[in-house]
């Protein structure tokens, strides 16, 4: 076979928000053996009781067809896109890290958050927390350099893109 | 306009009385009681009562393949689902639409670890094409209209419906919405085809020299008109056709263009005419491993073109050049119109030297054997089991096994639904259940079970099933004493180290039989199989053949796991402990 190639790519999943849709998902990738680097689910039309779910794999362009055609088969299933291969806006994510404070560190801090453009959400005397919505690599790095400075603890939300057109 | 008032159990059975209904294999418990109260006061369904829910399953399976219909279960919660979750997994891996009717603890109980409590929909969900745990009686209506859509449109499949035990007991109305117009919002199969392709793929069939058909389940799926559609289109092309275990009969066995089933089982001439052909035409087939053997070496000089309803069906083990998506009877009419209006397809010689060569292939004879009078060979058993009933219209299942491939190499099947048999899954036991289903849809046929011995003990509970509905059911067992498949495993591939596939003790058929009120009949020398078939068949009752067979013969051709179609074996003569390489070894 050729196209062995394995790239990583960002699915776009527009499903019934009703129970089962998720697990029916999640289990076709389990159940067949593709990796799931990142999910993220939320509803996104509440008069039609729509979900999308945005996924991020990798695999060769086989197995990503493979894997396209398998979720549309699913009946919960309304739209499947591969945005990797469309037209889409670059990836963001969103990120909370909580840092505990050393003595000093402060103004570091601060400095590495503003230059980040992450967004202070909480302080106080023990810990600070910063939201940030980046793309992946720059999240990295700013945890990277946070982590340096001090104890940290991450939530992070998981990949989504839109299509332009 | 209907608007009956009543509880959920009745509007479950009107519901499956308005999508056609008439047969439920099933056996009640505590969470379906509503359902068989409700059953007690109607005359529209008949109920068939199954000794383990297992057989419930197989049995609807068996209806629906031999009928075409939709096949129908209802089982109680908790143990009564999970019994049948090997019979979904089964359905859903050969494609049988099937509805499974679950009972459920009250839906206040869900989660609570209640008394014969099981997360069903969760069990079941990778072996269902779709299921539902219905939490309001408004909903119950649409659910079954939409699972019976489900269940049959598209690639077919087992759609499981769970059912709380308040939601039976509480009161609604029936409003027969499958009368009116239904939508099903985002399910909606591509059918049909598109002209180019069609084009495209007919180009390709007159430039073959060594072109094949390849054929599958999917055809038996789309109906009778797809077989007959089918076998007309390659009549006229003059092309080779082999079928897969679970194609057989889509394409009829007794024509010259027909050259046996292909695969680890499969016919010299059909894997031969596979690895040399230079387009393989797949139709409602899905390059199965038991098929392609050694993917790498797999058909090396072949175009593939690949017809089938599933879009994640292409590509998946094998990259096809062509991929028409829909219904093959749909398909196969376009090419078999496009294919009329060429010339090339008129001139015989243009596949002179690949039916020469095929020719040749099959002066192998690759399904001979060695009769003799004791023991009985079971190919020898299965050929005339044949030739005594060729001219009756046939319906056969199988357990798995040595008894199944050679009940698909020595019985020709020449129409569809007419061959049952657990093909993906592999499910031992199956044969006997599925031929309970193969009946009941087909009053007055004849029905053969071939099986095997140990098949038959996984859900020999159902003799008491036929004994019940005087079903006439023939139970053909090959009874070798061993798990034959297995113990050919252990003597090919294990050094003859025959570790648990033997079994000890096994009943005596002839009195078990009897003990159910069937007619039980043995045979042990060749001899003998003529007139105990004979009888068998003229019995107009159920009857038991203990057909004692040799212990030692193994299943040939046999391509080992992990070799390509031209390193196939023919026999016991040939080495085979050095073409199983490390590779295949793994390999199940």
């Amino acid at each position: 076979m050729s196209d062995q190639k394995i790239t990583k790519h960002t699915i776009s999943v527009l499903v019934n928000d009703e129970p089962g849709a998720l697990a029916r998902v999640i289990g076709l990738f389990s159940g067949r053996g593709y990796n799931i680097d990142s999910l993220t689910v939320a509803p996104v039309n509440l008069e039609q009781k729509h979900s999308r779910i945005i996924i991020v794999t990798s695999g060769s362009q086989i197995i990503i067809d493979q894997i396209i055609s398998s979720l549309e088969g699913l009946i919960q299933v309304h739209k499947v896109i591969d945005l990797t291969s469309k037209n889409s806006t670059d990836e963001r994510e969103l990120a909370m890290i909580k840092i505990s404070l050393k003595k000093g560190k402060l103004n570091d801090i601060k400095n590495i958050a503003k230059k980040y453009k992450a967004k202070l959400i909480f302080e106080s005397l023990k810990n600070l927390a910063f939201e940030i919505t980046d793309s992946p690599d720059n999240i990295n790095a700013f945890i990277f350099k946070l982590n340096i400075l001090g104890k940290i603890d991450v939530s992070r939300t998981g990949l989504i893109a839109i299509l332009k057109d | 306009m209907t608007n009956i008032k009543c509880n959920g159990a009745e509007i479950v059975l009107k519901s499956l009385i308005d999508q056609g209904t008439k047969i439920l294999f099933g056996y009640p418990g505590g969470a379906t009681l509503p359902i068989y109260d409700a059953l007690f006061k109607q005359k529209r369904i008949k109920h068939i009562l199954v000794r383990h829910e297992q057989g419930a399953i197989h049995a609807a399976e068996g209806f629906a393949r031999s009928s075409g219909k939709i096949g129908v279960v209802c089982v109680t919660s908790g143990p009564g689902a999970t019994n049948c979750v090997t019979g979904l997994a089964d359905a859903y891996m050969d494609s049988i639409p099937l509805i499974c009717l679950t009972g459920q603890v009250p839906t206040k109980l869900i989660g609570n670890d209640a008394f014969q409590e099981a997360d069903i929909t969760g069990i079941t969900r990778p072996v269902t094409k779709h299921n539902y745990l219905v939490k309001n009686v408004k909903n119950l209506e649409k659910t079954i209209h939409e699972a019976f859509y489900i269940a049959q449109m598209g690639r077919p499949g087992p759609v499981l419906i769970d059912l709380p035990k308040d939601i039976l007991n509480e009161q609604y109305y029936y409003k027969s919405l499958n009368k009116r117009n239904l939508s099903y919002p985002n399910y909606k199969p591509q059918l049909q085809v598109d002209s180019s392709s069609i084009k495209k793929v007919v180009s390709l069939m007159a430039d073959s020299k060594k072109p094949i058909f390849y054929c599958g389940g999917g055809v038996i799926n789309s109906g009778k008109n797809a077989s007959d559609i089918l076998t007309k289109l390659i009549k006229k092309t003059g092309f080779p056709c082999t079928n897969t275990l679970m194609g057989l009969g889509c394409f009829p066995a007794l024509d010259k263009q027909f050259i046996g089933m292909l695969g680890m089982h499969g016919t010299y001439e059909a894997n031969l005419a596979m690895h040399d052909s230079d387009l393989i035409i797949a139709v409602g087939s899905r390059f199965d491993d038991r098929v392609t053997g050694n993917l790498s070496k797999f058909s090396p000089y072949a175009k593939k073109i690949h017809i089938d309803i599933d879009p994640s069906s292409i590509n998946k083990n094998v990259k096809v050049d062509i991929s028409l998506i829909g219904d093959v009877e749909k398909i196969a009419r376009a090419i078999y119109l496009e294919v009329q209006k060429s010339n090339f397809f008129n001139n015989s010689n243009n596949l002179k030297n690949w039916w020469l060569q095929i020719a040749n292939w099959q002066k192998k004879n690759c399904l001979g054997y060695k009769k003799v009078n004791y023991p009985i060979k079971p190919q020898h058993a299965i050929e005339r089991l044949y030739e005594i009933t060729k001219n009756k219209d046939c319906f056969i299942t199988t357990g798995v096994g040595q008894h199944q491939m050679w009940a698909a190499q020595y019985y020709k099947f020449n129409k569809p639904n007419r061959w049952m048999t657990s093909g993906g899954l592999g499910t031992m036991g199956y044969g006997l259940p599925a031929a309970i289903g193969a009946q009941i849809a087909n009053p007055g046929k004849l029905v053969i079970d071939i099986d095997g011995e140990a098949s038959f003990l996984m859900t020999m509970q159902e003799l008491s099933t036929i004994s019940q509905y005087k079903l006439p059911v023939k139970i053909f067992i090959v009874n070798n004493r061993w798990m034959g498949m297995v113990r050919q495993w252990q003597e090919l591939m294990h050094g003859g180290r025959y570790s648990e596939s033997y079994t000890a003790s096994l009943p005596n058929f002839v009195k078990l039989a009897e003990s159910f009120n069937i007619v039980g009949l043995k045979a042990t020398k060749s001899s003998e199989i003529d007139g105990a078939i004979k009888d068998m068949v003229k019995i107009k009752k159920p009857v038991l053949l203990d057909m004692v067979v040799d212990q030692k013969e193994n299943c040939f051709p046999m391509i080992p796991s992990g070799a390509a179609h031209n390193e196939i074996l023919l026999g016991p003569e040939d080495e085979t402990e050095d073409k199983v390489n490390e590779e295949g070894m793994v390999l199940v």
